[in-house]
């Protein structure tokens, strides 16, 4: 796979979405803006139902902006008389509860992308999947379905899935939030190691402070509802990390700094929520 | 980092797996024994039941269960009629009967059931007409269909036809409605046409409740059959099949002939059903793990 380094910059800008359900206007995200550069690992925290979620649609094309604009490398996506973006390959999204076809197997899963795109033979396709899959540490199960697999090997075959199709930014949407801590952690240094390999653009959705900080670049925090930048980390922990990473110092300086801002947008959102019940 | 998920190193020295004969294997199939036993257990109830008032008096006889034939009384029935010619025509008719009104129906109902999940003007225009004909049970259609189709078995293939249809549509629109967004918006990430859409995600998609669908209309189809043969009471055209042949048993007053036909209905069905779950097992391997 090619490294990227010039290619999957995000512009984000005062993107503003309403949902308007019989005329209830519920406005999810508010004059967000936020810049990612190419190959940079992106996590977005937020609280839980704060938008988050609607940003990664918009940028993804699933579903349309009210105002502001998204531009991928320079090009619009989305913006003032284009509100919903296309879908299309170059972003790549990965499932909160995963959506691997459960009628494939794995290796046809993966081929599938390219076998729709027709940019492959057949043949050429599931040779590159296996291939893929092998490397992902999946050689062994590249005939079974998702039902056979464990959750942990469903997901990493679902990375590789999109990134056969060679995407500029990779759109992760709480990816790893059902599993337990060990798995989670193989989860990740299995990510980080993709990454390292392949440098592509990383849009990741999550709600794990430990996550964030232990993957990202840069850690965004947003407001709850609606969706704004509340406050930009920067992580410069240098890479290779591996798990001795997170009993570090100046981990712990950086875990405190998110949570503080992520605390108090938690409280928000849970008296908003007591509000709405009351 | 990737070693992770290696296999373990082949240090121990791996244990071949205990080679079983075919005959061994249906020998320790536990599943089996069990069913074996309950049939066993319910036809001995079965015989005490019924001969209760033979062996222990008229004034210890169970209400109604003593006019029921013991099971066997009904094996010698069965075994004078199973050399009859006329016993496996009823056989053959009817389930001539099932099967073109249930594949005739599978035929109309998946595409019917698949264009009302997929298209929304054709959902609008057929969907309120089909809700209203849904409700109205089969047997209501007799009369009618007598009178409409110029033949008793056309009618009876009408009728059957219809038992399913309903059912296989209703399923494989659940079903394809069902059908998780994250998987059609998956697809069209990755660039599948509308026909890669269809063919690739919606159609394997909604194959689980096509099957449920036709596993429920076959059971519905032999419901109808048998009833559509007692009404038609047999006769030169479209008479015969199991359900004529209880009826004309109950007509000759032989309680053990009807319930030979009451069995022969049940193995009828047991062995249509099995059929669709070993088709549905066999096209759906994704399915088996369940």
């Amino acid at each position: 796979m090619a490294t990227q380094k010039n290619r999957g910059a995000l512009s984000i800008r005062n993107v503003t979405k309403i949902y308007d359900p019989e005329g209830v206007n519920v406005m999810a995200v508010d004059d967000c803006s936020m810049e990612i550069a190419a190959g940079e690992v992106c996590m977005i925290v937020g609280p839980s139902g704060c938008g988050k979620t609607t940003l990664l649609n918009a940028i993804a094309g699933f579903h349309s902006i009210t105002h502001g604009e998204i531009l991928l490398d320079g090009e619009l996506l989305c913006g003032p008389g284009k509100p919903k973006a296309d879908q299309g390959a170059e972003r790549m999204v990965v499932f909160q509860h995963g959506a691997l076809f459960p009628w494939k197997t794995l290796a046809e899963n993966v081929a599938y992308g390219p076998i729709v795109q027709r940019t492959m033979r057949k043949s050429e396709a599931f040779e590159k999947a296996r291939d893929m899959l092998a490397e992902a540490g999946l050689g062994d199960v590249v005939t079974k379905y998702p039902g056979e697999v464990s959750s942990g090997m469903a997901r990493r075959a679902e990375i590789v899935r999109a990134l056969i199709n060679d995407p500029k930014v990779l759109l992760l949407d709480e990816p790893y939030r059902a599993m337990d801590a060990l798995t989670k952690s193989i989860m990740h240094e299995s990510l980080l190691e993709t990454y390292d390999r392949t440098k592509v653009t990383i849009f990741f959705i999550t709600h794990d402070l430990e996550e964030a900080i232990f993957l990202g670049d840069k850690v965004h925090v947003v407001t709850t509802r609606p969706c704004q930048l509340k406050k930009t980390v920067s992580v410069e922990i240098p890479r290779p990390r591996t798990f001795e990473t997170q009993s570090s110092e100046e981990f712990r300086v950086l875990m405190e700094e998110v949570n503080e801002a992520v605390h108090e947008e938690a409280i928000k959102a849970f008296q908003a929520g007591e509000r709405e019940l009351a | 980092m990737t070693d992770i998920a290696q296999p373990s190193t082949p240090a121990a020295t791996p244990v071949p797996p205990r080679r079983r004969g075919a005959l061994q294997k249906l020998w320790q199939n536990q599943t089996l024994w069990r069913g074996i036993t309950a049939i066993i257990v319910f036809l001995v109830l079965w015989e005490i039941g019924a001969r209760w008032d033979e062996w222990f008096g008229k004034e210890w006889m169970i209400p109604g269960v003593g006019l029921i034939p013991p099971p066997t009384d009904v094996a010698v029935t069965w075994l004078d009629v199973l050399p009859k010619a006329g016993y496996w025509e009823s056989w053959v008719s009817s389930f001539r009967r099932v099967i073109s009104g249930f594949l005739m129906a599978m035929l109309l109902g998946i595409p019917f059931g698949l264009m009302l999940a997929v298209n929304k003007y054709f959902r609008d225009l057929f969907f309120p007409p089909f809700e209203i004909l849904r409700p109205i049970p089969p047997l209501a259609w007799v009369p009618a269909s007598l009178i409409f189709w110029p033949t008793n078995e056309m009618s009876i293939a009408f009728i059957t036809f219809l038992g399913a249809f309903f059912t296989i549509v209703i399923n494989v629109l659940g079903g394809a409605r069902n059908i998780d967004v994250r998987y059609l918006r998956a697809a069209q990430s990755m660039g599948a046409s509308q026909w890669d859409l269809f063919s690739k995600i919606i159609l394997p998609g909604t194959l689980p409740s096509i099957f449920t669908g036709a596993a429920v209309g076959m059971g519905i189809t032999w419901e109808v059959v048998l009833a559509a043969e007692m009404i038609s009471g047999g006769g030169t055209q479209g008479g015969g099949g199991l359900g004529f042949f209880i009826w004309n048993s109950y007509m000759g007053g032989s309680l053990e002939q009807i319930v030979v036909g009451m069995i022969s209905v049940g193995i009828a069905g047991y062995l249509s059903s099995s059929a669709i779950r070993a088709i549905g097992d066999w096209y759906m391997p994704w399915k088996r793990l369940f």
